[in-house]
């Protein structure tokens, strides 16, 4: 089977400094990979990257065009408009349809008329972890999702999770807690640490100045 | 893109959104000023197009830093990034919004500010006339404006200073329009340049804004 996504010898900068070097790894359909390590060793850097935010430094990502959904530390949650609301224009955006599945998955139907901005900090994560399912893309990049989640909530999201897996997508999570996901892969990214600062290896270009 | 488009005028009318925000601030500038200059008909019919044009410029500067500042904050921007939406069409259709909850009122309010103004009955449809083309420019520029501070904190201030040299070709041509109507003059030239520098604007600026854009989203 092709993988969904293949990664290799990537190397990620943030703020012009090597954040990693050398990560490689392959991602096939109903496959989850765990992103493990220090904080600010650079795991959102990485799935920024991955999801086209910032660009690739060294190596290459060998993936569909248009695969990819992120969620990242930022629900991007307008809240003047209603759960259902918000929901609908992702969908619009992302040409899904209906909304329905993704509130009753997550569990928001009570809350389905509220404004986002009556919302809880783990009422919001929901919403926003609502959003994957109505993107209908099959690779989800999640940087820290279950921050502010109660455990009942981790779990239902557990749930959605292998739901989607098995449903053929694929997910690459960043996250400290155990998500409750034996056969997802563990990825260690200490090792890929980029070594001590070099001459030549420090401005990535002249675009990072920018960066 | 409708979808967004809808949102945008749905944000921009409830609460908190700063719909009308522009237009009270345009009829405050314009009230102010015959408390500066004095009420003498004259001199105010005489400073009138270039005071409702400076209005204009001003009040639609108030809500640019909105334009991508609040999409930024609460991480749309990657979201809708990362989607399917091309930049180069979100910079548009935000510009559009913009335009449709800043410029387009502005233009059907201006008769009213005209009055304030003492300005001559025979310019009131060339002053909503080249209103109604230099505004969507305004909006333009301002985007790409936008799209150059977006992520700064407090940029507003680079922003204005950044956007409002940018706006000074539509002002000249915009004023002249009004002025040489109210002399009783040809029209057409300012006007015909005025819809070319908005053309231009409106073909050349999404690139612009969205290169910008990518780089502020790294």
């Amino acid at each position: 089977m092709n993988p969904l996504v293949a990664v290799q010898g990537l190397a990620v900068a943030r703020g012009g400094l090597r954040a990693l070097e050398g990560v490689s790894f392959t991602l096939s359909a109903g496959q989850a990979l765990v992103l493990r390590g220090p904080n600010g060793i650079g795991k959102t850097t990485l799935l920024r990257c991955l999801a086209g935010l910032q660009p690739v430094i060294e190596g290459d990502i060998a993936a569909a065009p248009e695969s990819h959904a992120y969620a990242g530390h930022l629900d991007g949650l307008k809240p003047a408009l209603t759960v259902t609301e918000n929901l609908r224009f992702w969908a619009s955006v992302f040409g899904q349809g209906g909304v329905g599945d993704a509130i009753a998955r997550m569990n928001l139907g009570p809350l389905a008329a509220r404004p986002a901005h009556m919302l809880s900090a783990g009422q919001k994560r929901r919403l926003g972890l609502a959003r994957l399912l109505v993107t209908g893309r099959p690779v989800w990049l999640l940087d820290e999702p279950t921050v502010s989640l109660d455990s009942a909530s981790v779990a239902l999201f557990a749930d959605v999770l292998r739901g989607h897996l098995a449903a053929g997508g694929a997910a690459v999570i960043a996250t400290h807690i155990d998500l409750g996901l034996p056969e997802a892969q563990l990825l260690d990214l200490a090792p890929f640490r980029a070594g001590p600062t070099r001459r030549g290896t420090r401005a990535a270009g002249f675009n990072e100045a920018f960066a | 893109m409708i979808a967004l488009l809808m949102r945008d005028l749905r944000l921009a009318t409830r609460a908190g959104g700063g719909f009308g925000l522009a237009l009270a601030f345009f009829l405050i500038v314009v009230s102010l000023v015959p408390f500066g200059i004095g009420p003498q008909g004259g001199t105010l019919s005489l400073i009138a197009p270039g005071i409702l044009w400076v209005g204009a410029l001003l009040s639609c500067l108030l809500s640019l830093d909105r334009i991508f500042a609040l999409d930024h904050e609460d991480g749309s921007l990657d979201l809708i990034a990362t989607s399917p939406l091309p930049l180069e069409g979100v910079v548009a259709i935000k510009s559009l919004a913009h335009w449709l909850t800043t410029g387009l009122p502005l233009v059907l309010a201006a008769p009213v500010f005209g009055l304030l103004l003492h300005l001559p009955g025979q310019a009131y449809g060339t002053l909503m006339l080249s209103l109604l083309i230099g505004t969507p420019a305004l909006s333009m520029l301002g985007a790409f404006g936008a799209a150059v501070t977006v992520g700064l904190r407090r940029g507003g201030l680079l922003l204005s200073l950044l956007v409002l040299p940018l706006y000074i070709p539509t002002l000249i041509f915009g004023a002249e329009a009004v002025r040489r109507s109210v002399a009783g003059g040809a029209i057409a030239t300012p006007l015909v340049f005025q819809a070319a520098i908005t053309l231009g604007v409106l073909a050349l600026v999404p690139f612009a804004a969205a290169g910008a854009l990518r780089i502020n989203l790294r």
